[in-house]
């Protein structure tokens, strides 16, 4: 759905990171931001899902007209935001079918019945080329890089949010799994599903084409174009996009 | 057994300063009209002399008692555990007939934070004047008698250890007393003068008893109490796991609880023994344990220590023959004003035995819990080994926890293994989890009952979901 965000000021520990971000992804569009490392992305979308050891100095992030930076990062998440994590964390002794409906239980606020619930999670396995045995795992603990990123896309397909950021949900990913995911996010297209999705390679957004593609550098969107600025990044790296965030300094805070 | 087997976790605090627990013990006994049956105050040889008369026991057992209760007089509290100085030992009734016990007492008597702790567990009315040592019968004794039946057919004997005297004298005697005497330590001796309720479980030679003994299917038998004492003997090749106790908080104006539990695991049988204990807040409840091992068998314990205030509890096993294995998991839950000191000892005898000890605990608020274990290898148990493995999970900055992990090993051959983790509820794994939907609680929760999740699924599925459901009580209100 509809993701404004407007000029956005976050800090950790004192350093100023997100230095007036502004973005607007519309409800049913993919958006795609690319940048150097070390350059905000991450903390753009944790700031977006709450994490708690960002400090927004400033700005809005309006969802559907709700400025969701007074909520709970779970309230958020009911509001139907859903990120998946650049470093998803692991969680011993729960295992990934119990989760799933505990949080889709948590997301709708309704009991799950159990046939639904099941069919949905076959469905879904089957989309992303998955076993059913790794439902039983214990949520990330022992995931290879890429299962990480694919377990992912599995809750996201399960909690069936309005808008996913996605935080390099491409890096690990072997060709063929990276196929397989793509095809997880291309199934959640819909006039009422919006995207922003973080990556370093074009490779990404040739399976799932972006309607734009942002490119930040220190904390703010320096580039805005078509799906052609991440071909133009690849062929010519950040140097040109650096020393042009170098000509336009920051506003002041 | 072997002689010499020492009190460990023990130092020697010379006899002094006890002298003042054998006085006040001259009060004598009462009998009122109605004849239940109920000694004064305090402990000395005419309250021994009255359970024992009351049990009509033979005399030997009366000997035992009396003899148990002079090496009680002689042994100090330990000092070298949880701090017991909160424990008057004389302001304790040793002794109420059972049958008294439960008449005496009315719902109404039940406190109420008890009442609404069975309210939030969906305990049955039905089962609740029960658990709370109110005067009531197991419903389903349908389901007990086709059991009961089933069980005879094969041999097995369960009965309430009273009953087990009675009926088997000369089993009972040949190992009543033998892995755990009362010269152990002076809890185990207290219980040996004035024991009274628990189980008597015999498994006959090869019989494998896979529906799980359950002390709430032993009707008739006394309430289990204050100085419980259980004797389990698992014969050659048999099997059986036996569960004590209930879920629900075992309500009890007592605040002294010593129990004792003996285990024979004979040539190559296996015997898992699961406890949930859930005791009232105000309960010492200091627990002696111990089973003895023979060639090839297995014993298993799982042990939850959730309630009390002050739990000392490591259930042990001495492995005395080659091949013997033992496992030991541990689970305590420390809140407000609690302190759980628990964990497990094994004593390898014998060549080409191995043991495992897992221990988590959890810690809230100001709750403290310590993981306290011993792996001792004797000299000639050749390839021996041992795991031990203790993790804590704190939940509060003012929580608090500690590990005292005795390893004595005197065979070059044995190996032991020994790692210790403490954690804090992590930020990143609550973060990650509420951004799915879950509460801040909600994710506090999930993350505690994956902690135990390694020994809540070796429990009958029943009783995980209990013990998930009495730590989500127990972690109610514990964040923001
Ligand atoms: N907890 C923290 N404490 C201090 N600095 C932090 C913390 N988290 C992030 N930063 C800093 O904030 C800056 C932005 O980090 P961020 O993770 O948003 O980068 P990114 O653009 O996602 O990089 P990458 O492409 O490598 O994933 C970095 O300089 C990083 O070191
Ligand atoms: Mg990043």
């Amino acid at each position: 759905m509809n993701l404004e965000i407007k000029d956005l000021w976050v800090s950790i520990d004192n350093e100023m990171i997100l230095k007036g971000v502004n973005l607007h992804v519309p409800a049913g569009q993919f958006h795609a931001i690319m940048g150097p490392n070390g350059n905000g992305k991450s903390t753009l979308v944790k700031a977006i899902a709450g994490a708690p050891e960002y400090t927004i100095e400033r700005g809005e992030v309006l969802y559907n007209g709700v400025n969701i930076l007074e909520l709970e990062p779970d309230e958020r998440a009911r509001q139907g935001l859903y990120l998946a994590f650049q470093y998803p964390v692991e969680i011993p002794g729960v295992t990934v079918a119990n989760f799933l409906r505990l949080a889709i239980q948590a997301r709708t606020g309704q009991e799950v019945q159990f046939m639904d619930f099941y069919k949905k999670l076959t469905r879904a396995l089957e989309i992303l080329d998955w076993d059913e045995s790794w439902v039983n795992r214990y949520l990330n603990q022992g995931f290879s890089g890429g299962e990480k990123k694919r377990n992912e896309i599995l809750q996201m397909l399960m909690l069936e949010p309005s808008c996913a950021l996605m935080d390099e949900t491409d890096s690990g990913l072997d060709i063929d799994a990276l196929k397989v995911v793509a095809k997880g996010v291309n199934a959640m297209r819909s006039a009422n599903f919006s995207a922003l999705m973080i990556t370093h390679y074009n490779r990404l957004l040739e399976f799932i084409v972006p309607d734009m593609v942002h490119i930040m550098v220190d904390g703010r969107i320096v580039k805005s174009g078509g799906k052609e600025l991440a071909v133009e990044l690849e062929a010519n790296g950040y140097e040109p996009v650096k020393a042009m965030a170098a000509a336009q300094p920051a506003a002041a805070f | 057994m072997p002689e010499a087997i020492e009190e460990r976790f023990s130092d020697n605090i010379p006899d002094a300063a006890i002298a003042q627990i054998n006085e006040a013990y001259e009060f004598g006994w009462s009998q009122p009209e109605n004849y239940t049956i109920k000694a004064p105050k305090g402990l000395s040889r005419e309250v021994v002399e009255l359970i024992s008369k009351s049990k009509e026991e033979p005399a030997w057992m009366l000997e035992f008692r009396m003899k148990a209760l002079d090496i009680y007089r002689s042994k100090p509290i330990p000092k070298w555990g949880a701090d017991l100085s909160g424990l008057d030992l004389e302001n304790i009734y040793y002794y109420i007939k059972p049958t008294d016990m439960l008449n005496s007492r009315t719902w109404d008597d039940v406190p109420d934070d008890i009442k609404r702790t069975f309210d939030k567990l969906g305990i049955p009315e039905s089962e609740r004047g029960m658990l709370a040592g109110v005067g009531a019968q197991y419903e389903s004794e349908m389901v007990y008698h086709n059991l009961k039946e089933e069980w005879e057919k094969l041999g097995v004997i369960f009965l309430s250890i009273e009953d087990g005297m009675r009926e088997h004298p000369e089993l009972f005697r040949e190992h009543f007393g033998t892995v755990i005497p009362p010269e152990d330590n002076k809890f185990a001796a207290v219980n040996s003068a004035v024991w009274s309720g628990g189980s008597f479980v015999y498994v006959p030679k090869g019989v494998q008893v896979e529906v799980p003994l359950q002390t709430y299917f032993r009707i008739n038998a006394e309430n289990s109490g204050q100085f419980e004492r259980t004797l389990i003997i698992i014969d050659e090749g048999a099997y059986a796991h036996y569960i004590e106790g209930c879920t629900a908080p075992s309500y009890s104006s007592d605040s002294f609880h010593s129990g004792v539990i003996e285990i024979v695991v004979k040539k190559g049988a296996r015997m898992r023994y699961s406890t949930i204990q859930n005791w009232s807040h105000n309960v010492y409840n200091l627990v002696t344990q111990r089973a003895a091992v023979y060639e090839g068998a297995v014993m298993e314990w799982v042990d939850g220590n959730l309630g009390s205030k002050v739990t000392m509890k490591y259930p042990a096993t001495y492995l005395l023959e080659p091949g013997a294995r033992g496992e030991i998991l541990s689970i305590a839950m420390a809140t407000t004003g609690q302190h759980q000191d628990a964990g497990g000892k094994v004593v390898h005898f014998a060549p080409n035995t191995s043991s495992s000890i897992v221990s988590k605990s959890i810690s809230k608020n100001n709750g403290r819990s310590s993981y306290r274990g011993l792996v001792k290898i004797y000299d000639g148990a050749k390839n021996a080994k041992s795991n031990v493995e203790c993790d804590a999970l704190l939940l509060n900055d003012d929580s608090r926890t500690d590990t005292y992990p005795y390893i004595e090993i005197e065979e070059k051959t044995a190996s032991v293994g020994h790692e210790a983790t403490v954690s804090k509820i992590n930020d990143e794994q609550v973060f990650y989890l509420m951004s799915r939907g879950l509460s801040e609680e909600a994710a506090t929760g999930l993350i505690v009952r994956g902690f135990i999740e390694p020994i809540a699924k070796e429990l009958p599925l029943e009783y995980a979901v209990e013990l998930n459901r009495l730590i989500e009580l127990e972690m109610e209100g514990s964040v923001g």
